[in-house]
């Protein structure tokens, strides 16, 4: 329901108004980043925008963890189903 | 599956088939007032067009409502076009509203296989209009034209009172000699052939929305904007081209769902081949938009014969204007009038034509 | 585009397939709903169902903000847009959402003062810039954009910016799941939970649908492998007897959400005792309005609303497609007299909307993969 896209943090922009610089391939606006925790996200850390506020910051190892599990996912789970084959068969 | 395995459809099945029924319906203006909707190029603009206007004018050569209108005159055939530019705001990063409204014309006379010759350019200013801004205006009309090799051979100028226009209007009709012997349309396309876009898409559209201003973004982005009859001139050098269509309001998508329902056909688009530049992509998918809904101004769409679709994309290649070509899709029977996308994820989908203007979306 | 490209690789969706295949039990049907609007928009975009065995049914959830607003309300907001000094601003998303009176495109058409926007940020730019007028935020979404209201609410007070205020129409997710449970014809398997919601709320709101109901839950992102991975992970925990929330979008998505956000809302709104959704009736404690702190900046108090409900269009079966009773195509005008351009239910206005995203994207997809794999 929430269209969101992912963003790196280029500058903080100083100033009450808790503002930053994203960039989203090559297109550049001010947010928001006063949702998150004081002093959360510096520049090079990835946020998710939404609707010119930032959410949430993307954890970079856990997004690895995520695209590993669907690499390593095929293997493994054929191994257990062979296992599971096998051990019907006794 | 056993349950739908009878001979007869399903019911969701039945459904569908009702639903393309409806859709062939002629499209009916319901609103009691002219919307925005009317003017961005898709659904709305074609019922709007139909239901007034192809009604009260009736007659061959409008009827095919192409780009341009060709017309046999004493000695050869000549191409009529017309186009009005209202673009806010009036100067934007690669151009400004003076030379879209040549180019518009010269590429809407270019897709329909002439050799663009003359124009008119009428202009309604705003009382208040800074003369100097005209000055630059006409002055980037002028650079334009003698880049596409047209004059401007006549035109008007009107001023309406301050609030009742936007600075300034133009419209710019156009005559091109069609000196080929081919016959473009989209009667003559077929399944087998392919379709080619001449370059990244969006990007005018893209640019002109960031230039607006109101969405606070800045983006490295220019408009498309350029004259492509020599582009287009290059291909049917090379290839035998069956029809050409300027992909302006609506984007790729509305001029393929205008192929595919004039010829009775369906285009089927390889989301992947699709050329968009990175920035367009991030713009895009920040407001929620999609780029085959993009206005292009220097971009057009132009089906060949399967056979010839290396060498069409190869002569595009060749030439400046069209170093990002590429063959988007093919042309199939079935479902007729329809364009499909194979997605990139490797789905299916439709791409129907623009329902209104393309707004960013939130949700 | 780095966080999405990665997510939309076929290679990946075709194993993903093929073990979403092997976990389907013959002869049994699994019915998922995908609660947020979102995932509907993710599903028919990327043609995610080609990947489904005929087994696995997705049904579309209520989490569409733009679809479960009533006509009242919408009329309420016209009200308000009409008069002479205010400026409407709203998301694109809602400017051709029907009321009983038409909707904002048709109202600005008219005369009306409606502007889009990208952010309420921007509303208050408006507001910052024309001091002479009124600018009105209409206020939609659930809490994912809950807090950017707040905040904006929070920035307009401390810099006294008088001539701004919100039309709050925000709701909330779990009183929305909770009656859809409770429906007597649910037939649900478990949920794809909304990802972006849950950056806000966190995953823990979400355990008594598999506690008290018995069905998982897999909090789900938004790219097309994400909602794949997902529905493998819903399958797998009915296939080891399981129902429990599980975190698919740990990229974004913290157990325990943002603690920062929920404050901000609650500062700003309180629950609303009931609301009307679009479809489903009236539920309680399912919306958000303005605090009395804050009533200087409630467009509810400044104008008057008619306040009038509006019932839905007797033809429109919205609410059996929010429940996921009803496929989009099994409503009795889809397609025909309800269309993307003349939408008669809500439904079919946003691109998310459940008979929109089916009209605009989804329309031969199951049928033409039926062709394929009977050659």
């Amino acid at each position: 329901m929430c269209l969101g896209i992912p963003g790196e943090i280029i500058e903080l922009i100083p100033g009450p108004a808790d503002l930053a610089t994203v960039d989203v391939v090559g297109v550049r606006r001010a947010i928001n980043i006063g949702l998150l925790g004081e002093g959360e996200v510096r520049p090079g850390d990835w946020v998710l925008v939404h609707v010119g506020f930032a959410m949430s910051k993307i954890d970079e190892a856990e997004a690895a963890a995520t695209l590993a599990l669907l690499t390593g996912l095929g293997q493994a789970y054929t191994d257990e189903l062979e296992a599971l084959a096998e051990s019907d068969i006794t | 599956m056993t349950v739908n395995g009878a001979a007869h459809p399903s019911r969701e099945e039945q459904v569908l088939a009702r639903i393309e029924r409806a859709r062939r319906r002629r499209p009916k203006v319901r609103e009691e007032r002219i919307t925005l909707a009317h003017g961005a190029g898709g659904k709305a603009t074609r019922a709007l067009v139909e239901a007034v206007f192809v009604d009260a004018f009736r007659n061959p050569a409008l009827e095919p409502l192409a780009d341009g209108a060709v017309l046999d005159v004493k000695g050869g055939r000549v191409v009529f076009t017309t186009d009005s530019f209202v673009v806010n705001p009036l100067f934007f990063p690669g151009g400004n509203i003076g030379d879209l409204a040549v180019n518009g014309t010269v590429n809407d006379l270019a897709v329909c296989g002439a050799r663009p010759l003359h124009l008119s350019a009428g202009f309604i200013l705003e009382e208040g209009f800074p003369v100097a801004e005209l000055r630059r205006i006409a002055e980037s009309m002028a650079e334009a034209a003698a880049l596409a090799g047209v004059q401007v051979v006549t035109g008007d100028t009107k001023v309406v009172q301050r609030g009742k226009g936007d600075g300034c209007y133009v419209t710019t009709s156009g005559i091109g000699v069609l000196e080929r012997e081919i016959t473009l349309g989209e009667p003559t396309v077929r399944p087998g052939d392919v379709v080619i876009v001449s370059g990244p898409i969006g990007e005018h559209g893209i640019t002109v929305m960031v230039a607006r201003g109101e969405l606070d973004i800045e983006a490295d982005l220019a408009s498309d904007t350029a004259a492509v009859h020599d582009l287009v001139a290059t291909l049917l050098d090379a290839v035998p081209v069956r029809v050409m269509r300027d992909a302006t309001r609506g984007g790729v998508a509305t001029v393929l769902n205008e192929i595919a329902q004039a010829a009775g056909l369906t285009v089927v688009v390889d989301e992947a081949a699709v050329p968009v530049r990175p920035v367009v992509t991030g713009a895009c998918e920040l407001l929620g938009l999609d780029p085959l809904y993009v206005a292009c101004e220097g971009r057009f769409v132009a089906v060949v014969d399967g056979e010839y679709a290396d060498a069409a994309v190869d002569a595009l290649r060749g030439h400046t204007l069209g170093e990002g070509a590429a063959v988007v899709g093919v042309v199939e029977e079935d479902p007729a009038g329809l364009v499909l996308l194979r997605t990139a994820f490797g789905g299916t989908r439709i791409v129907d034509m623009l329902v209104g203007d393309p707004l960013p979306r939130i949700c | 585009m780095r966080f999405i490209d990665e997510y939309r690789d076929a290679d990946k969706a075709r194993m993903l397939a093929s073990q979403i295949r092997e976990l389907c039990e013959p002869g049994r049907t699994y019915t998922f709903m995908e609660v947020c609007g979102g995932h509907t928009h993710t599903i028919y975009k990327h043609g995610l169902e080609d990947y489904l065995p005929e087994a696995v049914t997705l049904v579309h959830g209520p989490g569409c903000p733009v679809c479960v607003i009533p006509m009242g309300r919408i009329d309420d907001a016209m009200a308000i847009a009409r008069r002479p000094e205010v400026i409407m601003t709203s998301f694109g998303d809602m400017m051709r959402v029907p009321g009983g009176q038409g909707s904002f495109l048709d109202a600005k058409a008219a005369g009306a003062d409606i502007r889009m926007v990208y952010s309420p940020l921007d509303a208050l730019k408006i507001a910052r810039t024309n001091p002479d007028r009124a600018v009105v935020f209409m206020g939609i979404g659930f809490e994912t954009t809950a807090p950017s209201t707040a905040m904006t609410v929070l920035r307009a007070a401390a810099e006294g910016i008088a001539n701004f205020s919100v039309f709050c129409n925000h709701v909330t997710i779990i009183p929305a799941i909770k009656a859809i449970l409770d429906s007597p014809d649910q037939r649900l398997d478990g949920f794809i939970g909304p990802g972006h919601v849950s950056t806000v709320i966190g995953c823990r709101p979400y355990e008594f649908i598999a506690r008290e109901y018995g069905k998982p839950l897999v909090c789900a992102g938004f790219e097309p492998l994400d909602v794949l991975q997902s529905i493998y992970l819903l399958l797998r925990q009915l296939a080891e007897g399981r129902a429990e929330v599980e975190n698919q979008y740990t990229r974004v998505v913290p157990w325990d959400g943002n603690r920062r956000a929920l404050e901000v809302i609650s500062q700003v709104m309180e629950p609303r005792p009931y609301f009307e959704w679009r479809g489903l009736g009236f539920i309680s404690h399912s919306a958000l309005r303005m605090r009395e702190a804050y009533a200087a900046f409630d467009a509810e108090r400044i104008f008057e609303v008619p306040g009038v409900r509006v019932a839905d269009p007797k033809a429109c079966q919205c609410g059996e497609v929010l429940k996921g009773v009803l496929k989009p195509w099994e409503c009795k005008v889809f397609g025909t007299a309800c269309t993307p351009e003349t939408p008669i239910g809500t439904c079919m206005v946003s691109s998310e909307g459940a008979c929109a995203a089916y009209y605009n994207f989804g329309r031969f997809t199951r049928r033409r993969i039926k062709e394929t794999s009977r050659t």
